[in-house]
């Protein structure tokens, strides 16, 4: 009977292996497709019970866990939560995490690669894993100047305010309104945490949508920049002083009568030709549609995507890509130049329009991560500045400063002026295309013109403001200034 | 290979030294898991450390001064074995008590293993001889049959999640199955063993394949399809399964026929796509098993949560586990019983679970190597027969719970909570031991070479020294 016995020993030994095959398959190869599924309690409970790293803005956080004691052991909390919520995002038990707390979860939760040596140290020392630090671009001052320059708009205002650093890309500030409190979504009181979840979700102001990155809207007047510098690429224009056409009135091609007729709403734009920078500081809307028929759709579009427009730049948190057309005709092409029609940005890319122009004419990839630190704060990484494009050429951003200089010292975004510094700046006001929608104010901004430190874009979608007084000076001004003066006078 | 021949002389060691060393490993295993589960936990090494562990050690000793005495030259690499997986249960079975607070699983689970034990030794010291139980051939099938009935006679018998498989006795419950399990090995090896001549030579032959006379099978294969019908009714999936490997198993080795295992395959396969044509909760099974997540945290019907959670624990552990007390094996239900494994997939991770698996291969394969040198026939049967009861329900069970085949629903042998299951296990052991104590005994000098025994290879002749 022993040759039967051994088969059946051969047998149970693939028996055996089988089991083993399976086991390794489950635990090593599809542990971590079973990991992120999304109905696997097991690993969002460990990590709401693990000490989550900090998101650390300046010295002090912006996230953090502190231990409580109930069974979770460590409550997630944001002390400053309405002010930074755009870009900590928040993290909650059943709807998952958003912002900086979704994008860093790895760094955050301790399971990050780079974070490997000190998993490796806590497993042997038997204590339980620690999350990795983030510490963000953010400037205080910058968001302080920014929010409280975005909430002290009269009436429940919606908008948001980005500031770049223009030679890094790091963002400085990034507030939007209406904002929310993420302690509400973290607290363990899962019930309350529903409830602010379905309100926020419910709100038609969109609290939980981040307006400098995620909200388009027609960027009005500042859009001029970009179609000031394809004239300038284009090469029929060379400076800041050449003549342009100019006039009060300009009928866009193939159309006749008010609906193709645009006009500058009273401002000085000369008869027939008049100085560029003239132009740009009265924002003559008569002179850019007319510079953008000039150029022609394909080197308006290229000279759009050269600033970032139709795609994303930003890795760290969710964005929405700015657009520019790219089958408009020719009295669409019009429109476009002054930033109407279909011509969507986000402030985070009318920032980075400001910003490119600032730094002679390269745009950096902005960033909000600028340090990875393990739990010990030991720097893992740093981010380093990266050229997202070389949007116009160093004479082109010189000219195009010249102009944004003029426009504060004699123009329009005279409010941004600061005494003793060269600040370049643009306003903006676009048409929502509704009549009961007031338009949008927006102020893109850098500032010291010859040194830039920061480069700032304020957009406000709504305030409790008469519809005549919207204008992107008299508003977006005062908030850019607030915010470049924080950075420079460090 | 002729083993026998090559044993010609040989005469094996004791070997009871080593089973002492390795069985002071198995200790070290046991109640260093204890005190893990006390550390990682509560923070601190449990209070009761010492009344614990000397409890468990003194347990052990027991065993080993028993198979000293009345097994010295049993397998020493058995008991340790069986040693280390019952810590191991002990220690993981606490930790779940700890996690939900009110239970007493270890404790229970500690007095049943001290009946085990006490059942270990009484077994190796009544049956002194395995041969002895080739008399109770028919009794024990008896015997099989009445428990395998009991739980279906009213008022005695119990159903516990939608089995039909327990007996209550006073506070007590019992699955009388883990028992009879036994006592059908003992009577497939049995009656087997008396008539693997006829059943391998008489017969006809009909499609390649040699059948036996019906007068030679019969007996044994109408119990054997009564057990299973009584199993089906009762819907134990997993002991069905483990019934019908287990004759098929025990009629090949008989009857040295792989003929049996082709007929065995298409009957298993027939059997299986009846099964899930007629009942319904055989095709839930085989559907979750298919697709498990579609049937997680269903509101209403079949769910699939705690295999589900289960897979997730496994997951979550990886290679080396979050370490006693760092998971959250509580989520998976009866963890404790059904999915242990689950636990110590989770807890210890794919090094505890191949370390575990591959404790089970050592059981079995020690076992059938006591079968290769037992010198008679029903020893070689009863060996092969509980290393494949063995063997079967491993697979079954870490088969099930890991989502290689569908959930049945076994103990995981020596470390799931369970007193029938443990009790019987160590009986099952005991006998494994005894087989291999009577294989590896020197024969008495018989100083004559006649080889009237048809089976060769089981006859050996050793000159003492």
């Amino acid at each position: 009977m022993n040759k039967p016995i051994r088969t059946v020993a051969i047998f149970c030994l693939v028996l055996f292996v089988a089991l083993m095959a399976n086991a390794t398959y489950l635990q090593y190869f599809r542990s971590a497709s079973l990991n992120d599924h999304a109905g696997n309690a097991r690993v969002f409970n460990e990590a709401y019970s693990t000490e989550r790293g900090a998101i650390v803005a300046g010295r002090s956080p912006i996230a953090e866990s502190i231990p409580v004691e109930d069974q979770y052991e460590f409550l997630r909390t944001y002390p400053e939560p309405f002010k930074y919520s755009p870009v900590t995002g928040y993290f909650t038990y059943e709807f998952g995490a958003g912002g900086l707390e979704r994008t860093q979860n790895a760094v955050l939760s301790g399971e990050d690669d780079r974070l490997f040596v000190t998993r490796l140290v806590d497993l042997l020392s038997n204590s339980g894993t620690q999350g990795g630090n983030v510490q963000v671009t953010l400037d205080r001052a910058a968001q302080d100047a920014a929010w409280e320059g975005l909430t002290g708009v009269p009436g429940d205002v919606e908008g948001a305010v980005v500031a770049l650093e223009p030679k890094t890309g790091k963002v400085l500030a990034m507030v939007s309104s209406p904002s929310y409190n993420p302690n509400k979504l973290a607290s363990h009181d899962f019930g309350e945490v529903r409830k602010e979840w379905a309100r926020l979700n419910d709100d038609p102001a969109e609290p939980l949508l981040n307006r400098g990155t995620q909200k388009t809207l027609p960027p009005g007047s500042t859009f001029k920049l970009v179609t000031a510098a394809a004239a300038l690429e284009s090469g029929s224009y060379a400076s800041a002083d050449d003549q342009v056409p100019g006039g009060s009135t300009y009928q866009l091609p193939l159309t006749s009568g008010d609906t193709g007729l645009i006009d500058n709403e009273g401002r000085s734009c000369g008869t027939d030709r008049i100085p560029f920078s003239q132009a740009m500081e009265q924002s003559c809307n008569t002179t850019f549609a007319r510079l953008a028929v000039e150029v022609g759709a394909d080197a308006m579009r290229e000279q759009a995507e050269a600033f970032g427009f139709n795609s994303t730049a930003l890795e760290d948190l969710p964005e929405a890509a700015s657009t520019f057309p790219d089958d408009a005709n020719e009295p669409q092409l019009g429109q476009s130049g002054i930033g109407q029609f279909d011509v969507r940005a986000t402030p985070l890319q009318m920032a980075m329009v400001a910003a490119g122009i600032a730094n002679n004419g390269v745009v950096m990839r902005p960033y909000v991560v600028d340090e990875v630190q393990s739990a010990d704060l030991d720097v893992v990484e740093t981010t380093q500045p990266e050229e997202y494009s070389e949007a116009v050429s160093g004479p082109t951003a010189s000219e195009l400063t010249k102009m944004m200089v003029a426009t504060v010292e004699d123009g329009t975004a005279s409010p941004a002026a600061i005494p003793g510094v060269s600040v370049g700046a643009k306003t903006g006001t676009a048409q929502s295309g509704q009549d009961d929608v007031a338009p949008y104010a927006w102020f893109v901004s850098f500032a010291p013109a010859d040194d830039p430190e920061v480069a700032v874009a304020v957009m406000i979608e709504s305030a409790a403001i008469e519809r005549g007084e919207i204008g992107g000076g008299r508003i977006g001004g005062p908030i850019a200034k607030a915010v470049m003066e924080a950075v420079i006078k460090k | 290979m002729a083993p026998s021949g090559s044993l010609m002389g040989f005469v094996h060691r004791q070997r009871r030294g080593a089973e002492l060393f390795l069985l002071i490993l198995a200790l070290a295993v046991g109640i260093g898991a204890y005190a893990a589960v006390g550390i990682g936990v509560e923070g601190h090494v449990p209070a009761d450390i010492v009344g614990y562990g000397g409890w468990l050690a003194a347990l052990v000793v027991a065993a080993h001064v028993a198979v000293r005495i009345v097994a010295p030259y049993a397998d020493p690499v058995l008991l340790p074995v069986v040693a280390a997986l019952n810590g191991l249960g002990l220690a993981v079975i606490h930790r779940l008590d700890l996690a939900s607070g009110d239970h007493t699983f270890a404790r229970q689970q500690l007095t049943w293993m001290t009946l085990g034990v006490i059942l270990f030794v009484l077994t190796l010291v009544v049956v002194r001889d395995h041969r002895l139980l080739q008399r109770f051939t028919y009794t024990s099938g008896l015997g099989a049959l009445a428990l395998l009935l009991l739980p279906l006679v009213p008022g005695v018998g119990k159903t516990i999640n939608g089995a039909r498989i327990w007996i209550g006795i006073g506070p007590f419950s019992f699955q009388p199955g883990e028992v009879a399990k036994v006592l059908l090995v003992v009577t497939f090896a049995g009656y087997l063993v008396l008539h693997r001549d006829a059943l391998a030579l008489a017969g006809r032959r009909v499609l390649f394949v040699d059948l036996p006379r019906g007068r030679d099978l019969g007996p044994v294969l109408a119990m054997w399809v009564v057990s299973l019908g009584v199993l089906v009714f009762q819907r134990d999936l997993g002991s069905s399964l483990l019934f019908f490997g287990l004759f098929l198993i025990m009629l090949y080795v008989a009857t040295e026929r792989p003929g049996w295992l082709v007929v065995g395959g298409l009957l298993f396969t027939a059997g299986a796509a009846a099964g899930y044509q007629l009942f319904g909760h055989v095709r839930q099974r085989f559907d979750i098993w298919l697709d498990p997540f579609d049937y997680y945290r269903q509101a209403s019907g079949p769910h699939s949560d705690q295999l589900v959670e289960s897979l997730f624990g496994m997951a979550w552990g990886g290679l080396l586990g979050r370490g006693f007390g760092e998971g959250s094996p509580w989520r998976i239900s009866y963890a404790e019983s059904d999915f242990i494994i689950g636990a110590i997939g989770e807890e210890l991770g794919l090094t505890g679970v191949i370390a575990v698996l591959l404790l089970y291969g050592l059981i079995v394969e020690r076992a059938l190597r006591a079968a290769l040198i037992s010198r008679d026939g029903f020893g070689k049967l009863l060996a092969t027969g509980l290393a494949a009861v063995f063997a079967l329900q491993v697979f079954v069970v870490v088969g099930g719970v890991t989502g290689l085949i569908p959930l049945t629903g076994l103990t995981t042998p020596f470390l799931s909570y369970g007193g029938s299951s443990l009790v019987a296990n160590w009986v099952i052991v005991a006998l494994m031991l005894r087989v291999s104590d009577q294989a590896r005994r020197p024969l008495p000098d018989l100083s004559t070479t006649d080889d009237e025994d048809p089976d060769v290879e089981s006859t050996q002749v050793v000159r003492l020294p």
